[in-house]
Order: structure tokens, then sequence, then C-alpha cells
């Protein structure tokens, strides 16, 4: 193709684009395609961008993710809470026996501290009442399970007594004791699979996430507040646990942190900023050191479990406080009350949010529970978001509705708003095969394919599993590919069915 | 919400009469998207659903029937040499288009949407919405004096063995409009090949498609065409894939709202014009003489690399593989149609090809994925 061949020939060709054929149909058609290309560059360039605070810090930038806008951010002062009941929940570990052995009985009264029970596979892992007072029921589930143990608080607060130890001088199998003796081991979150770390275990390394970018989470500064000096014991623990390092995952989203986690000794420091799932400790294990298979032994932990692992040496004390946030559409006034782990979710609602869905935890990958349940253990939030029980006419026709969503057949996916809206639990289509693709890897900063590892698992294909890296995710990591699938797949479900049958192997 | 109750008030009993329920409920959840509620985590869930997605792809296509229409019209009264004119008798053309364009679409409607409630039905689940897509897809690639029973011949054969036979929507091959067409094409070549199926409604005319002059050159082409037509669509050619302006706003459309992969569409349009460009400079025949850039405004280049390419369940399903997988079509389509004299049009082909060797695409993507985690252990 020559310069002269073109020469003669462009003409022709832009004659004929822009030719006379059709006058005013080529007008709209070319000014509709011009308008179809100027929406696509504005909502290229409109898309909200994740902020980095880059105050000297060498922040790590995660451009995928969401922050799904819910209204009923809970903010303020941090509330005195009126509960009285508080329950341990054995089934919120997963694997361990169904039936722990018990050592306490209804009329019991214990302090905080004190042993509920252990589990029986592995007799040394204790479990500890976060609050003194009466045991007041044992309650049972399916095949006699043990569902939970209630304690009736008597506000009078009373601890075991935690005996000295020198940090400096321990061995490390005398602090895993301890450490298990005290109850806290449980505290302790061991990676892949999600499970109660055993005691022989030496894990890689310790990664430690102080700040949660689920939607409405607690401000992880007010969650430490008090509890700084507690926390930087905690991570002297944890150091000398792990052959390797403790990492901490800092918000590098904001200007300022809590000193407590800016100035933390002895520990290596990671700035993250981006939006959900950035503060997932198995995201920021991805980017600093990657699980690599089923053997590779990562341990993680939230602020609240690193304090009041702390409290045993800084506070001679088992301290299960913990501050907990109240948000969601459904909540007339969102808050954060103190109180301790496991307590009973209607006194923490106090009245409110009885028209809505109750989650305990976050609204991707929190448990449904009622006015009667408890939280479970690690849980720092409770989430009333609508229940969704309704019919939307022609809900698959109009792309203005004002919801949230990333997908583009929406103005609002188009262009972000950061304007807070309602949620509810309605599905919004139904369950299909597998269709779309490429959707769950937009909202996912991790070198991971979801949607074949979901297909990996359907199909029990272990290797490919393993392979596509399983070992990497725990169910909130791929919370958000659910919410944004097309197709209503349970991935979170698919995901625990395929690390229970590697767990198992 | 009187139609809601209206509704709930009709529904058929599911055990007594399962096939008109499996009918009801394929209607209803048309008209409302059901109440259905998360069960477990995660308890939030973006708008988007299927139906949505389909039903966008079905909104891009409604510019292409309403021209398809007056082509269809326009073609018939050229070969009679009546209102000649583009501008000339437009309700007259839309009409005449309409009477041969509206049927195939009934039928294609519902011959695959019965067999589609049949398999629903069989199978107990809910009716899926992607031969909504498929079903509209269908007529625009077919001439509009296709044969009514062949068209039903091809639409069972289509779908049957393409996508129930594979387990239904999103577990098929193939991409199934194109298996139609293929089917068609090789049972039935004299009803959508040669020379004389492509103006419809009157006998004996001779109407040529730019494609099948182009064995002889460009200047061949021009010679019965102008490039203004053949940028419009004012040629005889299937129902659906002549105009490319049009097209070119529907592929938009889908990329604006992200139904359709960019990374299929641009690696097409790139694999296509490098092609091309490879085939300038041989120059060994007439055919491979004609400018690159030409083949974007003869057949159906376009059309199949915004719609028919990027059907998600047929395409690679890694990002990386979209790019070899588009790439790929266009070139393919470019040497079926250059060494292929017979058939000239080589997208349909390009793309079943393609469509077979997706997996492999994005195994070797997956295997790269694999292989540095399994290294690094």
């Amino acid at each position: 193709m020559s310069i002269a061949f073109l020469s003669t020939n462009l003409p022709i060709l832009l004659a004929a684009v822009f030719g006379t054929m059709f006058p005013t149909l080529s007008y709209i058609v070319y000014g509709l395609i011009g308008l179809l290309s100027l929406l696509y560059i504005a909502s290229i360039f409109s898309q909200k961008k994740p902020k980095a605070s880059t105050a000297g810090k060498n922040v790590k930038l995660l451009k995928k993710g969401f922050d799904i806008p819910v209204k009923g951010v809970p903010e303020g002062e941090v509330l005195a809470a009126k509960t009285t009941k508080f329950a341990i929940q054995p089934k919120n570990f997963p694997y361990i026996f169904p039936i722990p052995k018990v050592t306490v009985e209804v009329g019991d009264q214990v302090n905080a501290g004190d042993i509920l029970f252990y589990d029986r596979d592995n007799t040394k892992v204790k479990f500890a009442s976060p609050v003194s007072g009466k045991v007041t029921e044992i309650n049972r589930g399916a095949k006699r399970s043990i569902a939970e143990i209630v304690i009736d608080a008597d506000g009078q607060q009373t601890y075991r007594e935690v005996a000295s130890i020198n940090l400096e001088t321990i061995s490390r199998d005398d602090l895993v004791n301890f450490l298990a003796e005290n109850g806290v081991w449980p505290m302790i979150n061991q990676r892949p699979y999600d499970v109660i770390p055993s005691l022989d275990a030496v894990p890689r390394d310790i990664f430690v996430t102080t700040f949660d970018t689920a939607p409405l989470a607690p401000d992880a500064s007010k969650v430490i507040a008090g509890k700084e000096v507690a926390f930087q014991a905690g991570l002297d623990i944890l150091r000398k646990l792990t052959s390797g390092k403790v990492h901490l995952g800092l918000d590098g989203r904001v200007a300022k942190i809590s000193s407590a986690f800016a100035e933390a000794n002895g520990v290596e420091k990671h700035w993250f900023a981006g939006f959900h799932p950035a503060g997932n400790v198995g995201v920021q294990i991805h980017h600093i050191a990657p699980i690599k298979n089923g053997d590779d032994i990562v341990w993680t932990l939230g602020a609240q479990e690193v304090a009041s692992i702390g409290a045993l040496i800084a506070n001679k004390k088992y301290d299960a406080s913990r501050v907990v946030a109240i948000g969601g559409n459904k909540v007339n006034k969102p808050r954060y009350v103190q109180t301790y782990m496991g307590a009973k979710i209607g006194e923490l609602l106090d009245g409110d949010g009885k028209e809505g869905r109750v989650i305990a935890g976050d609204i991707l990958s929190g448990e449904q529970k009622d006015y009667g349940g408890y939280l479970n253990y690690f849980d720092n939030q409770i989430s009333v978001i609508g229940e969704g029980d309704y019919y939307e006419m022609f809900g698959w026709a109009m792309p203005t509705k004002k919801v949230p969503s990333i997908s583009k057949t929406y103005f609002q996916g188009m262009f972000p708003s950061t304007k807070l809206k309602d949620v509810d639990a309605n599905l919004h289509g139904e369950k299909r095969a597998f269709v779309m693709t490429g959707e769950y890897e937009r909202v996912l900063p991790m070198d991971i394919y979801p949607q074949h590892l979901m297909k990996a698992i359907i199909t029990a294909d272990y290797e490919k599993m393993e392979g596509l890296g399983i070992h990497e995710l725990s169910e909130e990591d791929i919370a958000l590919c659910e919410f944004a699938c097309t197709s209503k797949q349970p991935l979170q479900s698919i995901l625990r069915q395929g690390l229970t049958e590697l767990y198992s192997e | 919400m009187g139609l809601l109750d209206f509704f709930k008030k009709i529904e058929p009993d599911k055990q007594k009469s399962g096939f008109l329920h499996t009918l009801y409920d394929g209607f209803f959840t048309f008209l409302f998207v059901p109440n259905h509620r998360a069960k477990a985590r995660a308890h939030v869930h973006d708008h988007i659903d299927l139906k949505r997605t389909m039903i966008f792809v079905v909104y891009a296509l409604i510019p292409l029937y309403i021209f398809g229409m007056y082509n269809v019209g326009h073609q018939h009264y050229l070969a009679m040499g009546e209102m000649t004119g583009v501008g000339e008798g437009i309700g007259a053309k839309l009409l005449y288009g309409a009477m041969k364009v509206l049927p195939i679409y009934a039928i294609s409607m519902a011959v695959g949407l019965g067999i589609e409630f049949f398999f629903a039905y069989k199978k107990g689940h809910g009716i899926e919405e992607g031969y909504l897509v498929t079903g509209a897809l269908i007529p625009l690639i077919m001439p509009a004096s296709i044969p009514y029973w062949i068209l039903v011949i091809a639409i069972i054969f289509a779908v049957v063995l393409g996508k129930e036979a594979f387990g239904g929507t999103g577990m098929n091959v193939v991409n199934i409009a194109l298996l139609t067409r293929v089917f068609v094409f090789f049972a039935y070549p004299g009803s959508i090949s040669g020379d004389s199926v492509w103006v419809s409604g009157v006998d004996g005319y001779a109407g040529a498609t730019p494609l099948g002059l182009a064995a002889n050159g460009w200047d061949a082409v021009l010679s019965h065409f102008s490039t203004d037509q053949m940028w419009w669509g004012v040629i005889p050619g299937s129902i659906g894939e002549t105009s490319k302006p049009l097209i070119i706003l529907g592929a938009m459309f889908l990329l604006l709202s992200r139904i359709a992969s960019w990374r299929i569409m641009l690696g097409g349009v790139i694999g296509m014009s490098l092609m091309g460009l490879l085939f300038n400079a041989i120059g060994a025949n007439e055919y491979m003489q004609i400018p690159w850039y030409y083949h974007f405004y003869m057949g159906s280049f376009l059309f199949a690399i915004a719609f028919m390419a990027t059907d998600p369940v047929t395409a690679a399903s890694t990002n990386k593989g979209k790019w070899i997988y588009g790439l790929l079509i266009g070139a393919f389509g470019l040497i079926i149609r250059i060494f292929n004299p017979a058939y000239p049009e080589g997208w349909m082909l390009a793309i079943l090809l393609i469509n077979v060797f997706a997996p492999l695409m994005d195994y070797f993507v997956l295997q790269s994925n694999m292989k540095k985690r399994l290294k690094s252990a």
C-alpha cells in the first residue's frame, strides 16, 4: 500500500463514511455514536480512583475493588452498652470437634478468663469466658453438638488471675502454653483454611491487619483507643512465636492513624490503600508474601485480638472487651458501643433495627442472626439492612435506578457517586450458570482467577484448586466477587466447600 | 401492585401442571424480578442479572433490525426497477421488509424458546434467558429469502445439539447462532450462498454481494457498488449485517454498558488489519491486493466481531485469552475469506473454529498462573 494509493483512496473512504447516502440518518447515527463514545470516555475517567495519603510512606495502592456506599455509617463516641448476656459458640470455628469438652455447669460462677470448654481433638486449646458472672445456659444444636454457652454478666467484671511471665527469658513452648492456658489461643487464626493453629506448628510469618475496609466497618482508631500498650505487648508476644516476621498492614488511605499502629515496634509495616477488600488480611498477605500451598502456614490476627493477647502481660488479665460498630440503612442511630466478645445482639441493638435483616459481621461475609443471637467470636460489627422481600417490575430494563452497582448497565455504575444508598438482601435476579467473564477479576486485587477456581472446586479438581491459589483465599476475600456476580452464584459457600475438601484430605 | 396480585392468583400448580408452570414462571420472571433473597452470605448483591445482560444486547440489535427491514425492501424494489433511490418509498420498503423479517424472527423465537421451555420443564429449572440474544441474532445472519422449514430444522439442530446437549445456557462450546447458520450453509448451501439468494421476492435475479465479486479484485466490486453503498449497507446480504455505522453504534452501546469485551473487539480489528496488511504485501492475486481497510466495508466482519465473537460463554474467559481469541478470529477470518472463493465469508467459520480453541487459550493462561504459584513453592 503506497502513499499515492492512499491519497487517491482516502477521499473515497471518507466520502463513504461521511457520505451523502443518508444525509439525515448519518447525522443521527454519527451523533449517537459520538454521544456513546463520549459517555464511554467519560465513564472511564469518572471511575473513582483509590487515594493514598503519601506523607512519606511507601503505600501499596490497590486499584481493584469497590466500596459499597451503604447508608448508616457508624459514627460518634463509643457508648456504653447495657449488655448482660454473652455467649461463646464452638461452631464459630470450622473443623473443631462439634462436641467440645465443657468444663462448667449451668449455675457455675465464672470469672472473665475462666475456661468454659476445650477442644477434644486438641485438648490444650481452651476457650475462656469473656465476662464474669453465672453460666445460665448450655444450648445444644444438631447431634448434641454444643451451640452456645451463655453467661449472665454480674457487672462486676472480676478476672481470673494471670501469672507473670518474663517475655525476655521465656521459651517459645512455655509462651505457647501460657497463651493456651489463658484462653487466648483461639484468637489466632491460621491460614490457609481459617482454623485454630496447632500448638506445635511454627508459622512462617504472622500478619496483623489494623484496618477494615468492609462496608460499615468500625474505625480502627476507635477500636484500639486505650489499648495501645496492650497492642504493642501483643505484637511483642507474636514476634516470639514465628520464625519469620510479624507484618503489620496499615491504613494508607487516611493521613493520620492511631499511634498504636503507626509507632508499633519490632514489626514490618506495610501501608495499603484502596477500596474494599484492601483491608483484608488475605489480600495483604498476597502482596507481602503469598501463601504457596496447604503446608505454608501463616497466622493472621485483627487489632482487637492482638490487644487481648497483649493484655495478658500488659494488664495481667484476660481482656475480651470489644468495640462494636452498629450500622446499616435499617438502623436509626448508627453508633459504636463498648462491650465484650460474644454479646447478645438484641441487647446491643436495644430496640433499634427491628425491621430488617440483622447481620453479625459485615453485609458481605457476616452471618444472619436474630435478636436472640450472639455475636460470633471475631465479630466487631452488626449491620442491619432491608430484607428485600419484594417483586420488582421490569427490573432488568431501566438504566436509571440509583442503586449501589458496579454494572455499567446502570448510570450509577457508569458514573459512581459516593452518595450513600439503601441496600437490601434481595438477590435482584435468579441463580444462573456462570456466563459472564472477567467481572470477578475487576473487584479482586489479587493475581487469581476466581471463576476458574470456582469451577475447579465444583469439579473437585484438587490440583487445579491448589494451583489457582485456593490456599490464599478466605470467604471474606471473595465476598465482593459474590456481590458483583451476574449469575448470583454462592461463591463463598463454594470456596468453603473446596477448602473443606482439601483440609480433610 | 394490582398486576402482581393478578399474576400470583393465576399461578398454575407446579405439581399438577408442570409444563404450564414452567411457562408461567418464564413469563412471570420476565415481568417481575422475583423476591429471592440471600440465604447466606453475601447478603447484598448487585442489581445486574443475566436477564438484564441479555436484554442489553437485544437493545443494541434493534437499529439493525429496522435498517435490515428497510434494506430487504430496498433490494427488492431495486431488482424490480421501482423506487430505486434510497430515499424513495421508505414506508413501502419497510413494510415489505417487515413482512419478510418479522416471520423469520417469530419462527426463530418460537422454535428456540419452545425447545428452551421444554428442556427447562424436563430438567425442572427456570427458563434461562440465553436464547433471547441467540434468537435475535439468528434472523440477522440469514438471507431474507431463507425457506422457513430450513430455518426451523437449523434452529432445532443448533439449540438441541449445540446447547441443550451440553447442559443449557452457559455450557455450550460454540456460538449457537453461528451453528444455525453453518448448518444451513453445509446442509442447504443453495439457500444461503451464491448470487441468487440475497434479494428476496424476485425470481432469477442475480444480486451478487461485494464478497462474491471481490475475487476479481476491488475494481470489480466498485463497478457494482460504491463504497458509500457498502458502508451504509444498501447492498444485497444477510438481513442485519450490512450497515456498518449501525453495527458500530450497537458495538459502542455494548462497550459502554460493558456487556461485551473491548479486548475481543479490539483484538479482532487489529488481527484482521495485520492479516490484511500481510496479504497486501504478498499480493499474489486480485483478492489479496484489495486494500486491507476495504475489508471492513465488505461482508460481515464488524457484525461478527461485535456480536458473535463477544459471546461470553464461547469466548475465552481470561483477559489475556480474550486478546489472543480476538486476534486469531480477525486473522483467521480473513484467511478463510481470501483462500476460499467458494465461500468468501470467513468469520462464521473462523469464530466457530476459535470457539473450540478458546478453552485452550484459557488453559495456557491458567497454567502460567499456576506455574508461578508452584514455582515459588
